[in-house]
């Protein structure tokens, strides 16, 4: 299944998909799950719960999560090429509007879209982790390190990495 | 060249996130921008599509050195890590049918998704807090589009924002009459 056309197809779709992408990497996964899992079939969805773990566990921004589906399609070539179709043209975007908004600062209106943008953006969200939930959590016990990952996260400043590690070490031990 | 090891270097810090130590590098430790700055930019960046702090990456990046100044940081932030994301990928494809290292894998992504829960909630705080009903409605709408009944995002968001734009619009209208 390697070949240009998987790499056409991996730069088509993520180029596309960043656009989408308001607020962040984190609220394009349910998309990315609909297209890997459900419409292309490049993974199963333990295997989407597995990349989006090793995403977590990689240091770098949320976004590697494209680097990794790119791999798991079509190499060492897929992952750059779905990575830098994912950041590019958002990042020129981004670029060529600060540029104009630099020249015509002091408009109310960047108040108002990012007030109208917050909410949809944490929907999304929140989407991923319903999606994420539903493919990890095949296990009460699986839900408890979730809801007990969740609880400790926003309650605490431990570091994330602490919660996976626990997390990774119950698995390894056969608990879930 | 200053900007891709400083980029580089934040990206490699930053577990889960890097926005934490993006905002430390540049406003704290290079004092390249003021903490005001930085929100300003960043809030940008958080507006327009697209992983957020790639964009962030690019916009100062350009802003110091033209736009090889954009490419270098963006390089900094992206490259090291996708090598190591890559030899990990790579690495599972070759190892992950281990029955050991699925069930470690199904662990670490049991607690990154309460990780994930946690930030939602965090971003939830200041709305819950400002009693945004219309927020909180435009939130859970696109919650339940995506997240239940499995709509493709495009469709989704080409309905949600200008609704979401035009709501917000005539409700601050109607807070300052």
């Amino acid at each position: 299944m390697n070949g240009p056309g998987q790499i056409w197809t991996l730069m088509w779709t993520f180029g596309l998909m960043s656009l989408f992408a308001v607020g962040g990497a984190n609220s394009a996964i349910p998309e990315m799950h609909r297209v890997a899992v459900d419409i292309n079939h490049w993974m199963t969805d333990r295997q989407f719960a597995d990349v989006f773990a090793i995403s977590q566990l990689s240091p770098g921004p949320n976004v590697l999560i494209v680097t990794l589906i790119g791999y798991s399609v079509a190499g060492f070539l897929g992952a750059i090429a779905a990575t830098l179709a994912m950041c590019g043209p958002t990042a020129i975007l981004a670029y060529y509007v600060s540029r104009l908004l630099v020249r015509s600062s002091s408009s109310r209106w960047p108040a108002i879209i990012q007030a109208a943008l917050v909410p949809l953006s944490i929907g999304l969200m929140a989407a991923s982790a319903l999606i994420l939930a539903r493919t990890s959590d095949n296990s009460w016990m699986a839900l408890l390190i979730t809801i007990a990952a969740a609880i400790l996260a926003t309650a605490t400043r431990l570091s994330p990495l602490w919660m996976m590690a626990v997390g990774g070490l119950l698995g390894f031990a056969g608990v879930i | 060249m200053e900007l891709f090891l400083a980029f580089a270097k934040m990206s490699l810090a930053g577990f889960g996130g890097v926005l934490g130590w993006a905002r430390r590098a540049i406003v704290d430790q290079h004092r390249w921008m003021t903490a005001e700055e930085f929100n300003e930019t960043f809030a940008l960046c958080h507006i327009l599509p697209g992983p957020n702090i790639v964009n962030l990456s690019f916009v100062f990046g350009s802003r110091f050195g033209g736009f090889a100044g954009g490419c270098a940081a963006f390089a900094g932030l992206i490259g090291p890590p996708m090598l190591i994301a890559t030899v990990l990928a790579a690495l599972y494809a070759r190892f992950g049918d281990l029955d050991a290292l699925r069930r470690a894998l199904a662990g670490v992504a049991c607690a990154a998704v309460g990780l994930l829960i946690a930030v939602v909630l965090r971003m939830m705080l200041p709305l819950i807090r400002k009693r945004d009903a219309i927020g909180m409605l435009i939130l859970v709408a696109v919650l339940i589009a995506i997240g239940v009944l499995k709509l493709p995002l495009p469709a989704v968001l080409l309905i949600a924002i200008p609704s979401s734009l035009v709501i917000t619009y005539f409700w601050r209208m109607r807070g300052q009459a």
